[in-house]
């Protein structure tokens, strides 16, 4: 079963559970590295309340989204509590994040894991409505995309599973047998 | 054929490489396609299946629209080979360089390259020593574009195994691909050079990638299956589909080195070969 969900989110996002396959659908704001940075001195461009962040370096042409697919979210896993202090309901990107970001999301929001690398998909429900921070370079801006209904796998809930966790150790499990010291 | 000018060469490579580049981000090879709607129709895992059904979408949708299959457009590494007939001269890098700046503005691609210490973007995807270009002899005057994602490449590992214990080259690939785990984009290939020294092993690592995925040796399909095996499925989600190949080359190596090389290739296996039409 699929979950519809909108922005801003509210209390919805507290009922998903990690393995839960949600569309979402609305405004979400990319951020990578120097995004994060700078919203942290600088304060938020946009209404964190309900926000979520996308954790993507997007190709954009004039007022075209023309690649779009999500980053590697664990480089912003030191940088991601500002957010939800602030409001900030769910994090979307790819590879999921630490044990820290776990806790942090308890009782506040999700972390949505979207197909790695499926840009041309991702540009197909999305258009560009804004843009701030132009300067740090295409990639490195927080751009405003207005979603329609994008695939996307609840890879950490707020009740702290994490699918990707979860996953990593049962391969590590499974590799000591494998390969017994 | 006419005795060949500088220029013409440069022109013929540079158009080349544009053309290669621009199939290659938008055309993923048919190998690799096959192997991706194989893994889609054997895989149970729900969560598994729904990622590789986007990831099949988002082939099928590049394809129609010619945009690029991901945003990571990766670093340009090509592969030429050079019949008797043409001069190996530096007109072939020039137009490699060309060509990859012109796909750069009219795919487009997204401007990768920067200085490794200052960082700065040279916004053409070329910079000192880059794009890569790799030429070899051959019968025909081909040019292939393997253009490279940082998420796989940042993954991959070396190692100066121990000679007296060749069964740990085993266990170093499959533990490359447990370490890197969701982080590269699985389903994975995996390119593993084996021998030479420590740079010739990564490059033959590097080289393997551009093999076809269909076939394997009992070796390559062991390894392949003890991958599997760890069930870190597409984007590290779970389920059974993690490598979808591992193709091995070997070269003669020192009696006291075992070089061991893996090359992560994500399932956005891009290469594209087209000749050089002079």
């Amino acid at each position: 079963m699929t979950t519809h969900l909108t922005t801003p989110l509210g209390d919805e996002v507290l009922d998903l559970n990690a393995g839960d396959r949600v569309t979402l659908t609305g405004m979400v704001y990319t951020a990578r590295d120097e995004a994060h940075l700078r919203m942290q001195e600088e304060g938020f461009p946009f209404d964190p309340k309900g926000a979520a962040i996308y954790h993507c370096g997007p190709v954009i042409s004039g007022e075209t989204v023309v690649a779009a697919g999500p980053t590697t979210s664990a480089r912003m896993n030191t940088l991601t509590g500002f957010l939800l202090d602030a409001g900030v309901r769910a994090l979307i990107g790819k590879g999921g994040m630490n044990a820290d970001v776990a806790g942090l999301l308890r009782g506040r929001a999700v972390y949505l894991a979207f197909t790695g690398g499926c840009a041309a998909l991702a540009a197909s429900r999305m258009k560009v409505r804004g843009v701030w921070f132009e300067e740090l370079g295409m990639p490195e801006a927080v751009w405003a995309l207005e979603l329609d209904h994008l695939p996307l796998t609840v890879g950490m809930d707020a009740h702290g599973h994490d699918l990707f966790g979860d996953v990593a150790g049962r391969a590590q499990a499974e590799f000591a047998r494998m390969f017994p010291k | 054929m006419h005795t060949v000018t500088e220029k013409e060469l440069c022109q013929a490579v540079s158009d080349a490489t544009r053309q290669a580049l621009a199939i290659a981000e938008t055309h993923l090879p048919k190998d690799v396609t096959a192997a991706l709607q194989a893994a889609y129709a054997s895989e149970k895992n729900p969560v598994a299946r729904a990622e590789l059904g986007a990831i099949l979408e988002n082939i099928a949708l590049a394809e129609e629209t010619n945009r690029p299959i991901c945003q990571d457009t990766g670093v340009p590494v090509i592969f030429i080979t050079l019949p008797p007939e043409i001069p190996l001269t530096a007109a072939i890098e020039e137009g490699v360089r060309d060509g990859v700046a012109r796909a750069t503005a009219s795919v487009p691609l997204r401007p990768n390259v920067v200085s490794p210490m200052t960082r700065a973007n040279s916004g053409t995807n070329c910079g000192e020593g880059m794009p890569i270009v790799h030429i070899s002899p051959g019968d025909t005057f081909t040019l292939t574009a393997l253009p490279k994602g940082a998420g796989s490449e940042n993954v991959s590992r070396i190692a100066m195994l121990l000679p007296s214990r060749v069964d740990d080259i085993r266990r170093f690939v499959v533990e490359t691909a447990l370490e890197a785990g969701g982080r590269p984009c699985p389903p994975i290939i995996l390119g593993v050079g084996i021998g030479g020294t420590f740079d010739r092993a990564a490059f033959l690592a590097k080289e393997a990638l551009l093999d076809p995925i269909g076939d394997m040796n009992p070796f390559e399909q062991q390894i392949c299956d003890d991958v599997n095996r760890l069930g870190i499925g597409p984007m590290g989600l779970g389920g059974t589909t993690t490598c979808l190949a591992v193709k091995v080359k070997q070269a003669g190596c020192h009696t006291a080195s075992l070089p061991v090389a893996v090359n992560i290739q994500c399932w956005a296996a891009r290469r594209a070969t087209v000749e050089v039409v002079l």
